[in-house]
This record gives structure tokens, C-alpha cells and sequence, in this order.
């Protein structure tokens, strides 16, 4: 076997480089700096990295007609280039998600900087290593201590992530699953308060990520057992020209959905969610649960669509029966919640649910009347839509605190609406928006994606989902009503702390952001639909 | 483009005049100043709120008669135009814009508009100025100013617009400012219900007019009248039909014609300016200007229009009769009112013969019922707001000008040649007799009895014997002329009255309007015209007599008698209008509401708070798979992983 020097595509694969590059980089800050030094340069270096990825991201995309219909696409408006010899696809829609990615990368790394919440040092602990409840715990909270090790960390899972829709084949596509997986499970175990929770939650999410991923990779095996090939051009090629063994292949598909449907948070998948969304410091938790799911769900289209888009009819009905199942638990679960965040995980639940009749729709434009979104373009919007009022959420829960951290139980939050009616009305329009209620961004992104799958005749779906956001209108609303119209618990409500610009700014831009993808969403719906198709 | 084409020259074969107005140039570009200037004057009067007390009442009225200028520089410039040119329109902006429905907010300024322009601000500026006198005592007149310019704006818009959902925003805005000033004063419970009662009667009539341009949209795919005047040859006739019976729908509401005529009555709660400007002169033609605006559909619908004459005969003799039996000087007015409204809509139920004599005595009316409701104010003024006909009696000397004026108006309003409203009223008998000797005897019956209650009423508040003043009459009035700010718009308007046949001159208002309503071919009457204007003044002759035997030559009892003909017991109930709304409409719509309620109550809610509990039951169930274990966890992802291989097996 002869062996190929690999050519990079460097132009293109910048964003990921400039991101790759600031996280070793933070790891030498890491290594070389004083301790107390550490966070001023950590933070800026992070937020040099994130924006410097960003313009990158840019870039690509005004340049990416250039490669318009190159390398023989799929669809009839997809553009872009095979990179990295196969590995890596730059195409409208990784750019896309790029773009979106860094932005809720952006907001992560604001949050993760905040200190005026815990009076000077972050919401991250101060020694990992000290065991709960010891002096070295103590010890090191007198100190002041603080790990700045999440920022190297928070860069490598957005390389993670950038690297998950755009992946060109399936052990690119595993390997970018592992790096987006491994720093989040760290991340998830470094709570200042709270750490036994914080812990178990890192802790049982690793062990079910490792589990899933063992299924990712059993299922990657048996595809490449069946069409001989792990590049998703190859795979597509041998389901459309079929072959003996398909059992192989079916079983092969279930199992790689097994690995992405966890990462999303689907039912009955779902299960890690609750658990690790309220252990998890909440920062981590804002930009976990945007960053993930917008990056999993490109993958998932990316493998679905590109991949086994030739077994459309056999993996369709595998996504009726999740997306139902992930709709109506995350709804009814929600609603007996007695905690802000648990409520949030499952909301997300249902989210997931909502986005996967999405991936039902209709993919070709060519089969939709003028007006209609396929379902890429409403997937798209709705991640987008979805990230916003989920990083805005979070946030607030940051502010609202008591003395023993942040006050997530529901009866710290009555009459909230009172003392603080700004960011509980905050609050509020982002559960509206994640509700779907007209003038809010969730609302489009609903309304994309229900009539994406009405399109594709996936009605039955479709009512189930409306079905579904009654009953999410319930609890959201439900919360509202705490806040505004029930009177403060008797033995101490949760007050708003003031948070620097930081927090407060990121609060400020998801908020936009909702009410204007809500309000005029045209723009950004010409962004997705000008990212055009995906390319093999 | 071709298909336009084709149809307009249908259209045309049928002679129906084809809006096709010009854009403004010269001053009609100041046509939407017209409205903004009462519009501006309402917003700061009511934004400002009591910093603008001292001089509201001044504002009010300067921008009305701002108004009044312009419109009378375009009359004037109108005028000076070739008649084919007499069709402007202005575009203001694009209003809505959805899909392919284009709707602008565009103003149409026409004959007819103009007639109606001047009709408003003109006679608007003068109540404006009478009320400056009228209301100097109550401590809510700035406010009072304000809804009057509010009025004034949204009638103006009603009639400017070049499309029917423009009309619609003035219609509610009229709609809105009615309201506002028949409960004016709202402190009087009677004053707050009669509001209530009109505007919920007109949500009936506004119900219409709102499916008539869903229709219209439907069908025609445009609201302007140039389209639907350009397109309307090519629609069905039973869609025409449709469209014009719902907006005759609409025009009954507004108008108050028989079914829906039961608020105009009560609305009289109102201050008196308000009766006269808004519930005689402007506002309740709105429903003739509408039917008549609408001639190009009219004309192809032959059904509506027969309808639109049976709406009109009713009430012309439905108003008639109420107005011989009531004691209370505005309500004798109000079914005036309604009974001349029957008059206008009957002329425009006749179709192209007919309009340009409805719009006619739409202008006479005005004057002379303006006229006539001030007068009443003046006499109410004097009696310390009593509105008791039986309480007066011999004011012809103590209010001289108010009794000279009010005997102008009455003239006119009975028929006696050569006062206006003998032209138009006669005009629109004779048409009517061409068209159908029933409907013809009917409107002439009315003219009658129209001298009957108009006698009737001159001769019990001006004649007859005091009988106030007296201890035993409780009262202690002393009754006085009105001042000058008062009486001047009076002595106008009763000019008006007497010179306003002058615009039938050698048929100069027929002329005038046929750009906008089409030329009627002339028929001749079954008997010659001089003969059947001798018939009807000899009618309206008898009526007076009789009121003379009846009411002149006989004492006025204080207090009216109780043992009356069934006649007079029914016109005094207003013909039972409510008792039919209350038996038709109230009673099973309370208890459709009721037994509705009570099915949401039981169903809705039952399946609500029932399926809450089911779902809450079902989450604290599911709940305890979430049981923390990593490893219960774990086999739940084995446990969908099976499914989902599972899933993707059974469905291959």
C-alpha cells in the first residue's frame, strides 16, 4: 500500500486550526504561567480564538461559491469542497453551523468568565483535585483559587464540535465525537458548590457517553462491514447500489443513531439529561446544552442525509417512534418538575423531539412550493432559535441566587416577577419563545419545521408535536405564573445578583437575538436557505 | 392586462361609470391634510389632557374649519375641471401587503366626495362653533372637542378612501367616536347603555360590511374601487347579489334602517351637537354614501337592489310613525331622521335614476335637521335641559331666533315648495313612482305623516298655551334666547335650509354626479310631473291639517295619557323594535351563551383539569425511571438501542 502525503485544504479548515491552535495554547498558559495570573490571559486568549473563528468562518462562507457545484454534489444547490482528503466537508451548512457554533461558543466562554456572581472567583472550583467537605477544599476556597483549565477545555469541545457536522466520514465523525464529549464530561465535575452533585453528574454522564459511544463505533463496524468503505460518499454509493447483506447495514444505521440520538438527548436516550443539566455548573451547563445539540443534530443530517440518504424508508419510521417518544416525555416529565433546571433538560427533551420531526421533512427544495422550508433549512433555524433562548435561559439562572448559590428550586423563584421584573420578564419571553408563542423566535422555528414534515406527509408527527407544545405551553407558563402572580415562599426567595457585563451581555444579545428571528426572521431564514444543500 | 381589458369594456357597455381617478397634482395634494387636521386635533386634545383645557374647545373647531377651507379651495378647483377629469386619487402609502393582496391607504377625491367634504366640514365647523356655546359649562367640553374632531377625521377617511377597507377604518372610527359621544355623559346609566346599545348594534351592521369585503376580496382580488368597479361586469350575479346585500347589511347598521334601526332612538342620550352632527347630518347617511359608492355592484345586482328599496319603504314608514307619538323633542327628531334616512336610501335603491337625487336630499337633510337639533339644543338650553315637549308650548316669543330658525328647517323638512327639501324629497317620490306605484304611495304616505309630526312638534314647543312657569308645573324656568356663538351657526344652517334646492338648478347636482353614478336614461312618469308635486304637497297639506285639529285646536295635556289607541301605544314603544330584538335575537343568544358555558365548564374544563391530572399522574409515574442509577440508566440505552434496531427490522 502506497502511502499519500495529506493535502490540507489550510484556507478553509482555518476556523477549526484557529480554535484547535488557541487550545494548545491555552494548555502552554496553563503550563507557564503563575496560578493567580492565569485567568486574565486564559479569558482573553479564549475570546481571541472564539472571534478570530468566527471572521475565519466568515471568510469561508463568502468564499464558498467558489467551489459552487464542486466535487460532483448531492443536492442541486450545494456547494463547498471535500477537505483533508475525504475527512472533512466544508459545505453551506458546516459553515453555517461554524458560525453558529462559535457565536454560542462566544456566550459560553462570557459565562464561563463571570466572577462578580460568586463574589470574585468563577462558578468553577477552586481545587478539582481536594475532595468535597475537606481542608484542602477549604483551603483552597480561602486562597481564592480557581481552574482556568476550563477555558483550554471549552476550546477543545468547540473544536469538537466544529468538527462533528463537518466530518466526512465516520471515524473522523467518532473521533470528533470524543473530543467534544471528553471536555464536557470534566467540565460537568467542576462546580464550586454543590460538588458531590456536580461529580455524580460528570460522572454518569461519562460512563453513558462511553456507553453510547460503544455503539457509535459498533455501528460504524458493521456499515463499513457492509459497504466496505467508512467515507460517507462511499457508504452513500454502496446503499444505492444495494447489496446482499442489509441486515448489516440496518442494524449498522440503528446503532450509529444509538451514539448521536444520546447526544442529543433523545428518548429514550434521554435519560442522562436531567441529571447531568442540573449537577453541571450552569454555565457549562448554557453552553452544553446549545452547543451539543446544535452540533450532534448536524451530524445526525449530515449521516442521515448524506450517508444513508438512499435508506430514507428504513430509518424514517426509527425517527417517528423517537421523535414521539422524545416529545411527549420531555413534555410530560417537565411538567412535574419542581426545578428550574431539571425543567430546563427536559424542555430540551422535548426541543430534541420537536427538531427530529424536522429531520423528517422534505430535503429537496425541488419538491417544495415557494414559500416552504425543506428540512435542513428548518432544522437549521429552529438550532439556531432553540440555542438562543437556551443560552439566555441558563444565564438568568445564574443571577437568581440565595445564600447557598444559585436558587434553582421553584419556590425560590415566586414572585420573582416583583422584585426583579426585568429579568424575570427576560425569563419569561425566552420560555415563551421556547413554547412558540407568536413574535418569538421559537415560534418560527416551529412553524419551519412542522410544515417542513406536513411536506413530506409525516402528519401524524406533526400532531402529535402540537399536541406536545399544548402541553409544553403548560409548564412554561406555569413558571411565568410563579414568578408573576404567586407570592414569595415564606422561608426566603431567590434574589438577582448583580452579574458583570459579561453575563448581563450575553443575557442581552440572546434576548435580541429571540425577538428578532421572531419579529422579522427573514434575514437569518435567507441565511439557511442560502446555505443550500449538503455535499458528499 | 388583456382580460382587464375585456371586462372594463363590459363594464362599460353597461354604462356604469369605471373609476379611473388621475394622481393629485396642484392642491389636490393636500387632500390628506383634510383629514390629518382633525385627526392632529383629536391627538393633541387627548394627549394633552387638561394642559390643553383652556383652549381646546377653540382648536377643535379652527381645525375643522381648516378642513372646511380645503375642501372648499378643491371644490372650487374641481369645478374649474373638465368633467372627465374630475376623478383624483392620492397614494399615501402601502397599507397591506400580503401575498397578492395589495391594499393601499389611497384617497379618492370625486364629485361625490366632494359634496360629502363639504357637507362635513361645513356643517361640522358650525356644530363645532355651537358647541363652543353649548357645552361652555361642562367641565369635560375639551374632551368633548376632542372625540367631535376624532369624528370628524374618521368620516372624513370613511368617504375619501379609495378602497373599501379604508371606508372600513373610517366606518369604525365613526363606529368609535358615536360611542364615545352618546355616552358621553356616562354618569347618567341610561346615557351608558344607549352607547353600549349602538355600538353592539352596529357590530351586527360593521359584521356585514366585513364579509361583504372578504368577498370582495375573493372575488375580485382587490378592495379599490377602480378595480372592483372595473372587474365587478365580470362577476356572477349571485355573488353580486351577496356582496350587495351585506353591505346593505352594513348600511343598515350605520343608517339605522329596519332591522337594525333600535339604537338611533336611544342614542339621543347624547349631548344635542352630537344628535346633530353625528346622528342626523353625517354619520347615518354613511350607509347612503356607501350603497351609493357602491353603484357599480348595485347596478349588476338586481336582487340587492330590491332589497335595498323593501329596507327603505319600512322605514321610512317605521320612523314616520315613531316620530307622531313621542313626547321627547330629540326622539321625535331621531325618527325624523330615520324616516328621511328611508327616503335617501330608497332613492338609492332606485339605482342610477335615484342616486343623484338620494345624495341630493342627503345634503338637504343635513341642513335642515342640523338645523333642527341645534334649534331643539337651543330650546333644551332654554328649558334647563328639558326635553319634554309637553313641558312647552308659546317660546315663539321668548326665543325668537331659535323659533325662526327651527321654522325654516320645518319647511324644509315637510316639503312646502320652495324650500330645499321639498326639491329633493319630491324628486325622490317621483322616481320612486316610476319605478313602482306601491313603493311610490308609500313614500308619499310618508310625506304625510312626516307633516303630521313635524306640525306636531312646531306647534307644542313653539304654540299652544305655556305650560311651564306655573308653581304647579314645579318648575321655576325662565326661558332666554341662546347666545350669539349659538344662534349664528343656527341662522347659517336655516339659510341652508331654505337655499339648498338651489343645487336641482338646471339639474345641475344630476350633471354633477353623473361622472360618479352614471346618466340615467329618463322615463316618464305615469302622471305628469306637475301633478304628482300637487298630490304630494297636497298630502303633506293634509298632514299639517290634521296635526292642526289634532294638537293646535286642542289642549296639551302635561302628562301624557295613558288611555291611548293601540296605535299610539305602539309608536310610543318604538314599533316594539326592542321587544323584536329582545324575543329574537337576546333571548336564545343568552341561552346559546348559557348552556355553552355551562358545556365549558363541564367538557372543556372537565377534559382540561381532567387530562392535567392524567398527564401529572403519568409524569410521577415515568418519574421514577429517572431513578438516578447510572445503571438503570444505562440498560434504558440498551433498552432503545434493541428498539430502535428493533424498529428498523420490523418496518424492512
Amino acid at each position: 500500500m502506497e502511502f499519500v502525503k495529506p493535502e490540507l485544504e489550510y484556507a478553509e479548515l482555518l476556523p477549526l486550526l484557529i480554535v484547535f491552535g488557541g487550545a494548545c495554547v491555552g494548555v502552554m498558559l496553563e503550563a507557564f504561567l503563575p496560578r493567580g495570573t492565569r485567568r486574565l490571559p486564559q479569558v482573553g486568549l479564549a475570546l481571541v480564538t472564539v472571534v478570530a473563528a468566527l471572521v475565519a468562518t466568515v471568510v469561508v462562507g463568502m468564499g464558498l461559491d467558489e467551489h459552487a457545484g464542486a466535487d460532483g454534489s448531492g443536492g442541486s444547490e450545494g456547494r463547498g469542497l471535500v477537505g483533508a482528503m475525504g475527512s472533512i466537508v466544508v459545505d453551506g451548512p458546516t459553515v453555517y453551523l461554524w458560525g453558529l457554533l462559535l457565536v454560542f461558543a462566544l456566550g459560553g466562554v462570557a459565562l464561563f468568565g463571570e466572577q462578580r456572581l460568586e463574589g470574585g472567583v468563577s462558578a468553577f472550583t477552586g481545587q478539582a483535585a481536594a475532595l468535597p467537605g475537606t481542608e484542602g477544599e477549604r483551603e483552597a476556597s480561602t486562597r481564592g483559587l480557581e481552574h482556568t483549565e476550563v477555558y483550554p477545555l471549552l476550546l477543545f469541545a468547540v473544536f469538537g464540535m466544529l468538527l462533528f457536522p463537518a466530518s466526512g466520514d465516520l471515524l473522523t465523525m467518532f473521533v470528533a465525537l470524543e473530543v467534544l464529549s471528553l471536555p464536557l464530561y470534566l467540565l460537568c465535575g467542576l462546580a464550586r458548590r454543590r460538588r458531590l452533585l456536580s461529580q455524580e453528574a460528570a460522572m454518569k454522564y461519562f460512563l453513558l457517553g462511553a456507553f453510547a459511544s460503544g455503539f457509535f463505533l459498533y455501528g460504524a463496524a458493521l456499515v463499513y462491514g457492509y459497504a466496505g468503505s467508512v467515507s460517507f460518499a462511499g457508504i452513500n454509493e454502496a446503499v444505492r447500489a444495494g447489496s446482499a447483506n442489509h441486515g448489516l447495514l440496518l442494524a449498522g444505521i440503528g446503532l450509529l443513531a444509538v451514539g448521536l440520538l444520546f447526544k442529543v438527548g433523545a428518548a429514550p436516550f434521554q435519560a442522562w439529561t436531567p441529571d447531568v443539566y442540573q449537577g453541571a455548573p450552569t454555565a457549562v451547563t448554557a453552553f452544553m446544552a446549545a452547543g451539543t445539540k446544535v452540533a450532534a443534530f448536524g451530524a445526525l443530517l449530515r449521516l442521515l442525509y448524506v450517508a444513508f440518504g438512499g435508506e430514507r424508508w428504513s430509518w424514517q419510521p426509527m425517527l417517528w417512534v423517537i421523535a414521539i417518544a422524545s416529545m411527549i416525555l420531555g413534555a410530560i416529565l417537565a411538567i412535574v418538575q419542581n426545578d428550574v433546571k431539571r425543567m430546563l433538560a427536559y424542555s430540551s427533551v422535548a426541543h430534541t423531539g420537536f427538531i427530529l420531526v424536522g429531520v423528517l421533512g422534505v430535503q429537496s427544495a425541488g419538491d417544495l412550493a415557494q414559500g416552504q422550508y425543506t428540512s435542513l433549512e428548518g432544522v437549521l433555524f429552529y438550532l439556531t432559535t432553540y440555542g438562543f433562548a437556551m443560552i439566555g435561559a441558563f444565564a438568568i439562572v445564574t443571577l437568581v441566587r440565595d445564600a447557598g448559590g444559585e436558587a434553582t428550586a421553584y419556590d425560590r423563584w415566586a414572585g420573582l416577577g416583583r422584585t426583579s421584573p426585568l429579568v424575570a420578564g427576560a425569563f419569561a419571553f425566552f420560555l415563551l419563545s421556547m413554547a412558540g408563542i407568536p413574535l418569538t423566535a421559537g415560534f418560527i422555528g416551529k412553524w419551519a419545521v412542522f410544515t417542513s414534515a406536513l411536506s413530506a406527509g409525516a402528519w401524524p408527527v406533526v400532531l402529535v408535536a402540537i399536541a406536545c407544545s399544548i402541553l409544553a405551553i403548560t409548564f412554561y407558563v406555569r413558571h411565568i405564573r410563579l414568578m408573576f402572580f404567586t407570592e414569595p415562599s415564606q422561608d426566603g426567595a431567590g434574589v438577582v445578583t448583580r452579574s458583570s457585563l459579561l453575563t448581563s451581555g450575553t443575557i442581552v444579545v440572546c434576548l435580541a437575538a429571540t425577538l428578532v428571528m421572531g419579529v422579522v426572521p427573514g434575514p437569518v431564514l435567507d441565511l439557511v436557505t442560502g446555505a443550500g444543500d449538503f455535499i458528499r | 392586462m388583456n382580460a382587464l381589458t375585456a371586462l372594463t369594456l363590459k363594464a362599460s357597455e353597461t354604462t356604469i361609470p369605471v373609476v379611473a381617478p388621475t394622481d393629485a397634482d396642484g392642491p389636490f395634494t393636500l387632500l390628506w391634510l383634510i383629514i390629518a387636521l382633525p385627526l392632529l386635533g383629536a391627538a393633541v386634545l387627548l394627549l394633552g389632557g387638561r394642559y390643553t383645557d383652556k383652549w381646546g374647545h377653540l382648536l377643535g373647531t379652527a381645525t375643522s374649519a381648516m378642513s372646511f377651507v380645503i375642501s372648499l379651495v378643491l371644490f372650487v378647483s374641481l369645478l374649474g375641471r373638465d368633467e372627465g377629469e374630475r376623478q383624483i386619487s392620492q397614494h399615501l402609502y402601502d397599507w397591506i401587503d400580503a401575498g397578492g393582496l395589495h391594499i393601499g391607504l389611497d384617497l379618492l377625491y370625486d364629485p361625490l366626495s366632494a359634496l360629502f367634504l363639504l357637507l362635513i366640514t361645513g356643517v361640522g365647523s358650525l356644530i363645532h362653533v355651537y358647541s363652543i356655546g353649548y357645552m361652555a359649562h361642562d367641565p369635560r367640553r375639551r374632551r368633548f372637542f376632542a372625540y367631535l374632531n376624532l369624528f370628524v377625521a374618521a368620516m372624513l377617511m370613511l368617504i375619501l378612501s379609495e378602497n373599501y377597507v379604508g371606508l372600513f377604518l373610517g366606518w369604525e372610527g365613526v363606529g368609535l367616536a358615536s360611542y364615545l359621544l352618546i355616552g358621553f355623559w356616562q354618569h347618567k346609566p341610561s346615557a351608558a347603555a344607549a352607547a353600549k346599545k349602538a355600538f353592539v348594534i352596529n357590530r351586527v351592521g360593521d359584521m356585514g360590511l366585513g364579509l361583504a369585503i372578504f368577498l370582495m376580496i375573493v372575488t375580485f382580488g382587490t378592495t379599490s374601487f377602480s378595480g372592483i368597479s372595473a372587474l365587478s361586469g365580470g362577476a356572477t350575479e349571485t355573488t353580486l347579489n351577496w356582496v350587495g346585500v351585506l353591505l346593505l347589511v352594513g348600511a343598515c347598521g350605520k343608517s339605522a334602517q329596519v332591522p337594525l334601526q333600535a339604537w338611533l332612538l336611544d342614542a339621543m342620550e347624547g349631548p344635542t351637537p352630537v344628535s346633530a352632527l353625528i346622528h342626523a347630518a353625517t354619520m347615518v347617511t354613511a350607509g347612503v354614501y356607501l350603497i351609493t359608492r357602491s353603484n357599480f355592484v348595485f347596478e349588476l345586482a338586481p336582487a340587492a337592489q330590491t332589497a335595498v328599496i323593501i329596507v327603505a319603504t319600512v322605514t321610512l314608514l317605521w320612523g314616520a310613525i315613531i316620530g307622531c307619538a313621542k313626547d321627547d323633542i330629540k326622539k321625535g327628531l331621531a325618527g325624523s331622521t330615520m324616516s328621511q334616512i328611508g327616503y335617501m336610501m330608497l332613492g338609492a335603491g332606485l339605482g342610477v335614476a335615484g342616486y343623484a337625487f338620494a345624495i341630493f336630499h342627503l345634503l338637504t337633510h343635513g341642513f335642515f335637521k342640523a338645523n333642527m337639533f341645534l334649534g331643539a339644543g337651543s330650546v333644551m338650553h332654554a328649558m334647563d335641559d328639558d326635553v319634554d315637549m309637553r313641558h312647552y308650548g308659546a317660546l315663539n316669543k321668548m326665543l325668537p331666533v331659535t323659533f325662526l330658525t327651527f321654522a325654516m328647517g320645518y319647511l324644509a323638512i315637510i316639503g312646502v315648495p320652495p324650500f330645499a327639501g321639498f326639491w329633493s324629497k319630491d324628486k325622490i317620490i317621483e322616481t320612486a313612482l316610476v319605478e313602482s306605484p306601491i313603493v311610490g304611495i308609500c313614500a308619499l304616505l310618508g310625506a304625510g305623516i312626516t307633516g303630521f309630526y313635524m306640525t306636531r312638534m312646531m306647534l307644542m314647543t313653539f304654540f299652544t298655551d305655556k305650560r311651564w312657569g306655573s308653581t304647579d308645573s314645579g318648575g321655576d324656568v325662565h326661558p332666554h334666547e341662546s347666545p350669539k356663538v349659538m344662534t349664528i351657526p343656527l341662522i347659517v344652517l336655516a339659510a341652508l335650509s331654505v337655499l339648498g334646492g338651489l343645487m336641482l338648478a338646471g339639474n345641475w347636482i344630476v350633471d354633477w354626479l353623473s361622472p360618479v353614478v352614471g346618466h340615467a336614461e329618463h322615463h316618464e312618469p305615469p302622471l305628469p310631473v306637475i301633478v304628482i308635486t300637487l298630490i304630494t304637497v297636497a298630502v303633506v297639506a293634509a298632514g299639517v291639517a290634521l296635526a292642526w285639529f289634532l294638537v293646535g285646536k286642542q289642549e296639551v295635556p302635561r302628562v301624557a295619557p295613558a288611555d291611548v289607541s293601540i296605535a299610539t301605544k305602539a309608536a310610543r314603544a318604538d314599533l316594539y323594535g326592542d321587544a323584536i330584538n329582545e324575543g329574537l335575537v337576546v333571548t336564545p343568544g343568552r341561552a346559546t351563551v348559557r348552556s355553552l358555558t355551562a358545556g365549558d365548564r363541564s367538557i372543556v374544563d372537565g377534559l382540561f383539569t381532567g387530562g392535567t391530572t392524567v398527564l401529572a399522574g403519568t409524569g410521577e409515574l415515568l418519574r421514577r425511571l429517572q431513578n438516578g442509577y447510572v445503571r438503570s440508566y444505562a440498560l434504558g440505552i440498551l433498552g432503545g438501542a434493541l428498539l430502535l434496531v428493533l424498529t428498523l427490522v420490523v418496518v424492512n
